[in-house]
């Protein structure tokens, strides 16, 4: 039951970094910064990765972006994904056109499966997996998780957290919802997308890193792949958010009551 | 022309999510501007009692589909109902609230719709017909601006940041009328409520959060949010670990929460968590580490061990009742 699987590797900036306004507020500081795989993303690759060690298969990677995300794509090729896609496209980008060649790349590639993060770091928009599976009229498991813990057995044992039923059609999925824990089962092909809690990510090791490098990326652009890749999204301007006014410490438990009583007027 | 369709949800017992309320606040301010109307829709198993709800609260006409494929929000089987529903309401724009079943199933509608999308949306600006929208950039480190060129535009909505607009005369429901649903490829199978006789999260007027300093004991914690009549909130680092539901995870990647007062205990402050918990009123936070950024946000701090501070303050909160 051999399982192929698309995932996505967006570069975004580190989530440790520190991210601030430029002097012209068009945008930000990119001195300085150093870039990642979108945390969601590795999530979404270590789940395939485990798909793939259990059921057979393999896993390609996709990024839509700059040459840099070659940076990410060979982290995607290190993990254990066998082969990249990269789709060159340089400048501004939206969710509509990446969704827009990730469903080109799906048709050419005809994956079981699309594991995507359910949101980048740096928009976080969060639309790209819903888009995606519109757009290639499949269904859709967003927010996947599980019920153990991260720091269970079943963590620990690398076991995939999604379902595939023993027949193959069929994958189950445990979804973060407001109020709990919702399962559902989608028909394969279909769109899966991860949040912080469906399992932990493999650091690439060094022989994955080595086998990496003799691993291919092959290169697509928007107009290769047939898509109109203007972005209907323009950010017009970026500000620091409003200040909280500074606050002060209290000495103890009866000075905070009584600040909460007599002046926030909170209790 | 200048419509807005609102996407009613539902609370797992059926009924009027608050929510729901504030996207309809937001979608006030949009008309105020178009001179168009508030169109909403409600996708449901029974889509009646919903419409009934949500008629009253300045909606020209709230459009129903009612059927089994709508049970449990499902994106595949509630996106086509509510596109029906934009082209039915003219609706050029469309609005929900950035809740788990919106950021589920307004993409996907935007999707069917080729329509540009922001999400998680702070505020409405621009002048006239020229509508710019908030929204927060990395984790809300930055405020961006943003322009949606596409004909139809989608919008999901931080609902802490617009107020509900008050009950009037009902709008009118009508029915849609749909083609036959295509079979659908997700089944349901399960759902794992977290029951609670706590006040919801989201809708508290008071949230006490403990993180990783709680070492997983969160009895200190639950004594002082029963005390003060509170909901319960987390880290991530308590979510991972498992020692609260995740539901309970307030930041970036959790709940957005605005309480009147919210307590962080033994949270650090880390910014994907700052991000769900700045528009709070009041904060106060409590670390035994004088230097923990929480305490830059924080109205009120104090430094200290939560084991021996946490019970302290519920045993004065209690004396004072
Ligand atoms: C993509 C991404 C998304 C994320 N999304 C979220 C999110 O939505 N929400 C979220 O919360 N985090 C999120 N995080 C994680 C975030 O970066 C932090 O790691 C997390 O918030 C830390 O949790 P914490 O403050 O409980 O733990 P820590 O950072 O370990 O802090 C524990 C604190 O407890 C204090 N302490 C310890 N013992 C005591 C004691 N006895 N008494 C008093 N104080 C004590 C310590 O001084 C310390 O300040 C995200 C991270 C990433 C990368
Ligand atoms: N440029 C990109 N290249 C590849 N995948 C992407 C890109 N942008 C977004 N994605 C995927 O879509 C998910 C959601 O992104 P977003 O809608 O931008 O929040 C991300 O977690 C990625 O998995």
């Amino acid at each position: 039951m051999a399982l192929k699987i698309l995932v996505t590797a967006k570069r975004v900036e580190d989530s440790e970094s520190k991210i601030r306004v430029n002097a012209q507020g068009t945008g930000i500081v990119t001195e300085g910064l150093r870039y990642k795989l979108n945390p969601f993303d590795e999530i979404a690759i270590e789940e395939a990765l485990r798909l793939v060690a259990k059921h057979g298969g393999e896993v390609v990677a996709v990024s839509v972006g700059s040459k840099d995300v070659h940076e990410q794509l060979r982290q995607a090729l290190a993990m254990g994904a066998s082969r990249a896609i990269w789709v060159n496209q340089v400048g501004p980008l939206d969710q509509l056109a990446i969704a827009r060649c990730l469903a080109k790349i799906a048709e050419k590639e005809k994956p079981d499966l699309a594991i995507l993060g359910k949101q980048s770091i740096d928009g976080d928009q969060g639309q790209v997996g819903p888009y995606l599976a519109e757009m290639l009229d499949w269904p859709q498991a967003t927010f996947a998780s599980k019920e153990d813990s991260l720091e269970s057995q079943a963590e620990k044992s690398k076991t995939p957290a999604l379902q595939l039923s023993t027949d193959g059609k069929e994958i189950t999925v445990v979804r973060e919802v407001d109020g709990g824990l919702q399962t559902i089962a989608c028909t394969l092909p279909a769109v899966v997308t991860t949040e912080l809690r469906l399992n932990l990510p493999r650091y690439a090791s060094l022989p994955g890193i080595m086998k990496a490098k003799s691993k291919t990326i092959e290169e697509f652009t928007p107009a290769t792949l047939g898509v109109d890749a203007t972005p209907a999204i323009t950010l017009l301007k970026v500000a620091a958010p409003p200040e909280r006014k500074a606050g002060i410490k209290v000495p103890d438990v009866a000075a905070l009551v009584d600040k909460l009583r007599n002046e926030a007027k909170v209790i | 022309m200048g419509n807005v369709l609102v996407v009613v949800e539902a609370n797992p017992d059926g009924s009027l999510r608050k929510a729901t309320l504030n996207a309809l606040g937001a979608a006030g301010a949009i008309v105020k501007r178009t001179g168009g109307q508030i169109h909403a829709v409600v996708v449901a198993v029974d889509a009646r009692p919903l419409a009934q709800a949500v008629a009253p609260y300045a909606v020209s006409v709230v459009y129903t589909a009612s059927g089994p494929s709508f049970e449990h929000g499902l994106a595949e089987g509630v996106t086509p109902a509510v596109v029906a529903a934009v082209r039915a309401a003219k609706a050029d724009f469309v609005v929900g609230a950035a809740t788990a079943f919106g950021r589920d199933v307004l993409p996907r509608v935007a999707g069917k719709l080729q329509a540009a999308m922001a999400s998680e949306v702070l505020s409405i600006e621009g002048t006239g017909s020229d509508f710019t929208f908030t929204k927060p950039l990395w984790a809300g480190a930055v405020i961006g601006t943003v322009k949606l060129s596409s004909p139809i535009v989608v919008l999901s909505v931080r609902p802490t940041e617009f107020q509900a607009p008050a009950a009037g005369s009902a709008g009118e429901i009508r029915e849609l009328q749909l083609e036959a649903p295509a079979p659908m490829r997700t089944r349901f199978l399960d759902f794992k409520q977290v029951l609670s006789t706590r006040p919801s999260l989201t809708e508290a007027r008071v949230v006490v959060s403990g993180g990783r300093g709680t070492k997983g004991d969160f009895q200190p914690i639950e004594a002082l949010a029963d005390a003060l009549g509170a909901a319960i909130g987390a880290s991530r680092a308590v979510c991972d670990a498992g020692w609260q539901p995740n539901d309970l995870q307030v930041g970036q990647t959790g709940k957005v929460v605005a309480p009147q007062l919210y307590i962080a205990v033994g949270i650090s402050g880390a910014i994907q968590h700052v991000a769900g918990m700045k528009g709070s009123k009041t904060i106060v936070a409590i670390n035994k580490d004088p230097d923990a950024p929480i305490f830059t946000v924080a109205d009120y701090g104090l430094v200290g061990d939560l084991f021996t501070l946490i019970p302290e303050l519920t045993a004065a909160i209690e004396a004072s009742k």
